[in-house]
């Protein structure tokens, strides 16, 4: 025997039959394993048409429709964007993956990453929009699927970071009025379901509003999720603050800084570099939130699906069409987990 | 002349206004107020402006008004002709239904998650651990879109319903299940099962001051003490079991009780995707505990099970209360995405008011003082429960 073999033996042993229960257990596990999976590669690769015409055809053969992305696949990402400036917003999507690639690699000194995003976002909004250099403008009710969710993600986000520190250096200041304001709003903004705020940002900013003033349903959105996610992210940062030592704050009074010196040179990068998983997860909440602005009337990549699955065609590619956008959005927030867990064990190295 | 001069020194000794932290942290605070209020004055006078512009009424007068929708799924008596206050009271009854029932079965296969993540079979493991990045790394709306569909396309007519069990059927209708019909004699039941629970109390409070110190009895003394005394009383009253059971009528169900698709999928939904969210809690809460605490219980001849529960459990969930309580919340806020699928939970229902009236910002102001106060609520339970099972330091 192989010492391949033997390890793999010892390992199997030690593994899946180390008592009696665990032997058994396996044996079950593996068997409902084999019992789902193999009709389920059968219904995904074996029986699959990428050729039907309709969901009939797949259900004649009993396999998945995957046609049905071939056949939608642009509007699916795209949405109603004019199918001939499709390429804008394709640039945009690689821009995006670029920004995140040169985050998570950490090449890039946190120093430029913000530059880097802010120049990005200028970048996706122009290219978008259009109505220079040639390209034809395009409203903001046709920017549509992945391009949509990505810009609220980044640009709400974005938004959020400088009210989320504002908001937990209020709850944490020591002047009563601003700690009041402060906790009020972020338990307020907290305990509401992010759909109702969605609601009340949409339907009644209008409301508020001098009558003359009107802002785009794109933009409400971005400022509702903005504010939304800013309560969630200023826990996030004040669980950061409450974790900076006494004495980094006696330090800095002690060398004479003040409140502004203090809190930007001493206190904040600190905090901020102890919460980054923290944050990375209140990302990963707000990224797939992002899917509810399809309740509301805009057309992300959820709401693509959703309105693809309405062509009476491909109605019974259901199970398809979610798989497909539930594969996008996985995409995203798993290498966005994997990044945060990576980084809590670098950081755990350095301080241990 | 000195008198003079111990001014002139005292007046050194106190900073220019400025300079004076007091006055200056009463200025910055009071800038900040005067700022809010501004702003709050001019949004009001632009939305009193823009309402009395489109003719609509401020006020909850309108809750008194005739509803005439209907709503599907109801715990209290309702009709279109109740008020719009009854709707709403509709509305937040299914949402408090759908938390609850969504709270505590997320609960249980969040534990089973958990522990089975921690399993030393490796499959098991593995297992887990696909589940839990699928369900946490999608959002929980698609996951509530495709459960629909699959509950109302993918579903069979009544005639060809799904038996998953003797007397449940899922089909395209919702799933219908048997219910016991009412006697007098549950009412005993229910009075011997109280006695039950007040014998398990009794007897747990016993063996920690009269036992203290010797080895713990068996855990399933405790367990039968519940189940045993309505089973008894059941029996004794000669066992009637009338159950309501459904049966297939033509093209629907006769009898049961039924739930619709849409509760059926919202349900479904929330707790496989709170579940997972709760394992990953539970599985960090027990690693919490060291390594040392399980090593010294097998050292004192505890076996696993007692290690567990008697050990580690008690100190892990002092790490597992307070996310927990966090994924309780979310799971009752998430339960507004109901609006998506058509279950007419609080936010559905006020949604429909507010499209009827117009009166947007009352109904708006309703719901959210009716999610904070669900959200207070489950704080200070769990906040009570946390308090016991806190460590008591000296």
């Amino acid at each position: 025997m192989s010492v391949g073999l033997t390890r793999a033996l010892r390992w199997t042993r030690a593994n899946l039959f180390n008592t009696p229960l665990n032997g058994t257990l396996t044996v079950v596990i593996a068997f409902l394993l084999l019992r789902f999976l193999s009709p389920m590669i059968d219904w995904a690769v074996l029986r699959a048409s990428l050729s039907a015409r309709d969901d009939r055809a797949c259900a004649a053969v009993g396999g998945a429709c995957w046609a049905f992305i071939r056949d939608w696949f642009r509007f699916l990402i795209f949405g109603r964007y004019p199918y001939a400036q499709q390429w804008r917003p394709a640039i945009v999507l690689v821009i995006f993956v670029a920004l995140l690639l040169a985050s998570f690699s950490r090449r890039l000194p946190a120093r430029r990453l913000a530059p880097a995003w802010l120049g990005g976002l200028g970048a996706v909004a122009l290219l978008m929009r259009g109505g220079v250099l040639g390209m034809p403008y395009v409203e903001t009710g046709l920017w549509n699927g992945l391009p949509l969710t990505l810009i609220l993600a980044a640009g709400g986000l974005g938004a959020s970071f400088p009210l989320a520190l504002l908001l937990a250096l209020g709850r944490r200041s020591s002047l009563p009025a601003l700690r009041v304001i402060c906790t009020c709003y972020i338990e307020a903004a907290r305990g509401i379901p992010f759909i109702a705020w969605l609601f009340l940002m949409l339907v009644l900013l209008p409301l508020f509003l001098p009558p003359g003033l009107v802002i785009a349903k794109l933009w409400r959105a971005e400022i509702a999720f903005a504010l939304f996610i800013a309560a969630y992210l200023a826990e996030v940062v004040r669980g950061g603050l409450q974790a900076i030592p006494r004495g980094q704050y006696e330090a800095a009074d002690a060398l004479g800084l003040g409140y502004a010196q203090k809190t930007l040179r001493v206190i904040l990068p600190q905090a901020l570099a102890l919460t980054i998983p923290a944050q990375v997860n209140t990302f990963i909440g707000a990224f797939k939130d992002t899917a509810l602005i399809s309740i509301i009337g805009l057309f992300d990549v959820l709401q693509d699906t959703n309105t693809a699955l309405n062509d009476p065609a491909w109605r019974m590619a259901y199970v398809e069409g979610y798989l497909f956008t539930g594969v996008i959005y996985f995409a995203f927030c798993y290498s966005m987990s994997l990044y945060s867990r990576g980084l809590e064990r670098h950081l755990g190295q350095g301080r241990r | 002349m000195a008198h003079d001069r111990s001014r002139r020194r005292r007046d050194l000794g106190r900073p220019a206004p400025w300079n004076d932290a007091r006055l200056r942290s009463l200025g910055l605070q009071a800038a900040v107020f005067i700022l809010l209020l501004a702003l709050a004055a001019y949004l009001a006078g632009n939305a009193a402006a823009n309402l009395s512009r489109q003719g609509i009424a401020t006020g909850f007068d309108f809750l008194g008004r005739e509803a005439s929708f209907a709503i599907a799924t109801t715990l209290i008596r309702y009709s279109p002709a109740d008020s719009y206050a009854r709707a709403l009271l509709v509305g937040l009854l299914n949402t408090l239904l759908v938390s609850a029932l969504g709270i505590a079965l997320a609960t249980l296969l969040g534990l089973a998650v958990g522990l089975a993540r921690l399993s030393r079979n490796w499959l098991l493991s593995r297992l887990a651990l696909v589940y839990v990045e699928l369900l946490r790394n999608t959002p929980l709306l698609l996951q509530i879109f495709l459960w629909w569909d699959l509950l109302r396309l993918a579903a069979p007519p009544p005639r060809t319903a799904w038996r998953p069990l003797p007397g449940v059927f899922v089909s395209v209708r919702g799933v219908y299940f048997p219910v016991p019909v009412y006697q007098p004699l549950y009412l005993w039941m229910g009075v011997a099962l109280a006695g039950g629970v007040a014998a398990a109390t009794g007897l747990r409070v016993w063996v920690r001051r009269a036992r203290a110190g010797r080895p713990p009895l068996p855990a399933w003394i405790g367990f039968a003490l519940v189940p045993l005394p309505p089973l008894a009383v059941f029996l004794a009253g000669g066992a009637p079991h009338l159950l309501d059971v459904p049966h297939v009528t033509r093209f629907d169900f006769s009898g049961g009780q039924s739930i619709t698709p849409e509760f059926a999928a919202l349900l479904a939904a929330l707790v496989a995707y709170t579940a997972a969210f709760i394992g990953e809690i539970v599985r960090g809460g027990i690693l919490a505990v060291s390594r040392g605490q399980s090593e010294a219980a097998a050292a004192l001849g505890l076996t696993r099970g007692q290690a567990l529960r008697l050990v580690v459990l008690p100190q892990a969930i002092r790490v597992i209360v307070p996310p927990l309580t966090s994924e309780y919340l979310n799971l009752a806020k998430n339960s507004s995405l109901a609006i998506a699928v058509g279950f007419p939970e609080l936010f559905a229902v006020t949604d429909t008011i507010a499209n009827q009236t117009g009166q947007s910002i009352e109904t708006m102001t309703l719901v959210a003082s009716a999610y904070l106060a669900i959200s207070l609520t489950i704080s200070l339970l769990m906040n009570l429960y946390n308090r016991s099972a806190a460590l008591v330091e000296r």
